[in-house]
């Protein structure tokens, strides 16, 4: 029992912050809390601290909308945040699709789905769509892919009523469940791509021990992105691609202790590998 | 490690060619899911296709409305998905005198300007102009001579935006109609009265007044009305696009017959 909870410990944590987030929205709409009222679009904490999503930010001065402070105020402070914490932590704590999709690749694995032999995205495929999203927002005059985004659909669905929002949902479900293994947060999602962008210089890091390392490649198997993983069994350095979503599976699945958290360090020469 | 080196040029034409129909598609998606004239919006809105590039579906002023007037449209509704908007029917606005909506609102899609004196110092919810609404004389039942003024009543700008016309009833020869008659000019869109409304399906509702209003044009000018010559300074007609004077055209010599 001790050991499971210790092997799935980050899991548990994400679950449950990802959760107190939603919740609270919910409160916030349902019970008058005041803690957090909104949604992940735009917030305000305590009734003081804006909050709002940077790239929906973005995407709405692309379509050439003069906002008013408090919606700027609160993507700066999002936008500052992620950038020093790391990037797509808001993808592995925070997005309510994340326990969507990481079902469905779990599930994957199990089934040996979702690994057909013709990929239909490439990992750079999320860059395109997030200017492409920028580019229609220009366009059109609307936050493009805020018009679409299944995470919306799904986090505004949770706190004001889901209505048809559930197809979107089931949607990314089935297609990283059978069509592409973490498609939708790993390969589409101009969002995750945005917070890719952001935390290219995030201190918070995985590190690896090369001297540790047994080369099982079980956080290989795991990981949502783990091209990034290119260090494992070669050399000691931390991961600081920004497509790291600090989600901590690495850490929890590997057997030898040699992931962990830890600051940015540059290179991966601080610790030559050891031959 | 996708594109790059071992990509040629055949790839790279069916990438571009994947990349403008997932371009067209999405922008026709969203074209289409933008083209809702009908939706109603909370007290404030700026006007629509402004409202559609402002608004960032957060849900604070649905939270703020004590009323639950509001809701944010679900996808596959009429309305762009996770936009505020508001049903008379079942729920109206009761215009609450601090406006939390418009003052909650993060982004300027709800501008409390529009709903308040003195660029925004004095609060005044009677500048909401959230739609107008119409009347169906066909099946408005005062107008078949039946006692109910239940709109007017109900108004919250009793005798201003709702006032009743007495007429003569042809039909019985000796009764009045009692007309309810909505003057545009006061008109918030509430929709107290389109709740109110006793007759099975609303004989006044309220439409966005983008669909309800007509437009007169700058060709007609009030000459009664002190000021309203204002409207054509400054405007250009055929008259100022002509090369030359249209007098000049008695001079000519075309009116010769001979």
């Amino acid at each position: 029992m001790m050991t499971s909870l210790r092997n799935n410990r980050f899991l548990i944590a994400r679950r449950l912050v990802q959760t107190a987030v939603m919740v609270l929205l919910i409160g916030g709409n349902l019970w008058g809390w005041t803690v957090l009222r909104g949604n992940l679009s735009s917030s305000i904490v305590l009734g003081v601290v804006p909050l709002a999503d940077p790239f929906a930010v973005l995407q709405l001065l692309a379509a050439g909308g003069l906002l008013a402070t408090d919606v700027l105020i609160g993507a700066t402070i999002t936008l500052v945040f992620y950038a020093l914490l790391g990037g797509r932590v808001f993808c592995a704590w925070v997005c309510p699709m994340n326990a969507v999709t990481d079902l469905a690749n779990r599930l994957g694995r199990r089934f040996k789905t979702g690994t057909g032999s013709r990929r239909v995205f490439g990992r750079p495929a999320r860059y395109f769509i997030l200017a492409l999203a920028l580019v229609l927002s220009a366009v059109l005059g609307v936050a493009a892919f805020e018009a679409i985004s299944p995470i919306g659909m799904l986090q505004r669905g949770l706190v004001f009523g889901m209505g048809a929002g559930w197809f979107a949902v089931t949607a990314v479900f089935l297609f990283d469940l059978l069509i592409q293994r973490n498609g939708f947060c790993g390969h589409v999602c101009p969002l995750g791509a945005f917070y890719a962008l952001v935390g290219r210089a995030a201190l918070l890091r995985i590190e690896h021990d090369h001297n540790k390392c047994t080369e099982c490649m079980d956080c290989l198997t795991v990981c949502p992105e783990n091209q990034i993983l290119a260090l494992v069994g070669q050399a000691s350095g931390s991961v600081n691609d920004g497509v790291c979503t600090n989600c901590g599976r690495c850490i929890e699945v590997c057997p030898d202790a040699a992931l962990s958290f830890s600051h940015r360090k540059h290179a991966m020469s601080l610790e030559s590998g050891g031959s | 490690m996708a594109a790059g080196k071992g990509m040629d040029r055949r790839d790279f034409l069916s990438r571009l060619t994947a990349a403008a129909v997932g371009g067209v598609v999405w922008g026709g998606f969203v074209t289409e899911g933008k083209s809702a004239a009908l939706v109603l919006r909370p007290p404030g809105a700026i006007p629509e296709q402004d409202f559609l590039g402002k608004c960032i579906k957060c849900g604070i002023c649905v939270e703020a409305c004590p009323y639950d007037t509001l809701s944010l449209a679900g996808p596959g509704t009429d309305a762009p998905t996770g936009t505020p908007l508001m049903i008379p029917r079942d729920v109206p606005c009761y215009l609450c005198t601090d406006i939390p909506c418009t003052v909650e609102c993060p982004t300027g899609a709800l501008e409390i300007s529009l709903v308040s004196d003195d660029g925004g110092r004095t609060l005044d919810v009677n500048k909401t102009r959230i739609g107008l609404a119409v009347m169906d004389y066909e099946n408005c039942i005062a107008a078949w001579g039946l006692a109910c003024d239940a709109c007017y009543r109900v108004c919250p700008l009793l005798d201003k935006a709702i006032t009743i016309e007495h007429t003569r009833n042809e039909r019985t020869g000796r009764h009045a109609v009692l007309l309810p008659k909505v003057h545009a000019d006061v008109c918030t869109g509430c929709g107290l009265c389109e709740r109110a409304c006793v007759v099975e399906k609303a004989a006044i509702f309220v439409l966005p007044r983008e669909v309800a209003l007509g437009r007169v044009g700058n060709n007609y000018v009030k000459g009664w009305e002190e000021g309203d010559e204002g409207r054509i300074d400054g405007s250009t007609g055929p008259a100022d696009e002509m090369d030359s004077n249209p007098l000049d055209y008695l001079n000519s010599g075309d009116l010769d017959d001979d």
